[in-house]
């Protein structure tokens, strides 16, 4: 199966945008993965091995978190595999003590 | 500092982007090539704001639509090089809400302030760092390159269909 590596990784990937690798699961792949590129290992997984939570993996369209043997579906050699960051932000302050209204330090917040 | 170098018809459409979604915060990807000294950027890529909750100070693309967006991008030989949003009615600077999430380290951040429905000063902010502890927003200047040739009319397609 086919993974594709996101702009962000790929400097840990010897700069490829993509690696075949053969394997039976999801898992399976992105260890596979990893272990081709160790350095890619901490951009993706916490110390307690989970998938960082802004990290998102596909199945070809589908969010693998959200299939109903997640990291254990079967893959197949025809499969792709994306992973990609979350993108997301505002000008929206999150701290739970500012009211909406209220202005940080406009040179540098919103 | 870098240089973000993007083509003036994709400069005047991420902004005009932000005009048109105004009061809510506009969203979209950028596409280009990296070069030595920062990315050149291609096209642009709107997306969906999925935070109709708070459309007017957050975005977020959905994952599923990145995933389709790089899949147009590689066929097209370009790559995610950054990101663009609007800030309605308040500055174009990065926030604490933008700087915490954001992930994609060596990319650019493009945020137009839109005053009032019209869009003023457009910034960019390289992501710059090895890792999301050690991560930070950069200035970065932007040059418009004027091209001749015609956008590209199936990512002018993909723009229509995007539309919020």
């Amino acid at each position: 199966m086919t993974i594709y590596i996101p702009t962000p990784l790929r400097p840990y990937a010897a700069g490829k945008d993509a690696l075949e690798v053969q394997a039976g699961t999801v898992s399976g792949a992105l260890d596979e993965l990893t272990r081709t590129f160790p350095d890619l290992r901490k951009h993706l997984f916490t110390a307690e091995g989970k998938l960082r939570a802004f990290v998102n993996v596909y199945l070809n369209d589908e969010d693998v978190r959200y299939l109903p043997e997640k990291d254990t579906t079967a893959v197949s050699a025809t499969d792709t595999l994306s992973i990609v960051p979350s993108i997301a932000g505002g000008c929206a302050v999150s701290h739970p003590f500012v009211r909406r209204g209220d202005r940080m330090d406009g040179a540098r917040n919103c | 500092m870098s240089v973000l170098r993007v083509a003036r018809s994709v400069y005047d459409a991420i902004r005009a982007h932000g005009e048109e979604t105004y009061p809510h915060e506009c969203c979209g990807a950028l596409l280009g090539r990296a070069t030595a000294d920062g990315w050149r950027i291609e096209a642009a890529v709107k997306a969906g704001n999925t935070r109709t909750d708070s459309a007017h100070n957050r975005y977020n693309i959905a994952p599923a639509e990145l995933v389709k967006i790089e899949r147009e991008a590689r066929s097209k030989g370009l790559s995610i090089g950054g990101f663009y949003h609007s800030h309605p009615d308040h500055p174009a600077q990065w926030s604490p809400t933008d700087f915490a999430e954001a992930h994609w380290l060596g990319c650019s951040y493009v945020i137009t302030a839109v005053a009032q429905g019209k869009a003023t000063v457009t910034n960019s902010f390289l992501l710059a760092g090895r890792t999301e502890e050690d991560k930070r927003f950069e200035n970065e200047s932007i040059e418009l390159i004027e091209t001749t040739e015609p956008a590209d009319e199936s990512l002018t397609a993909r723009v229509e269909s995007n539309k919020a």
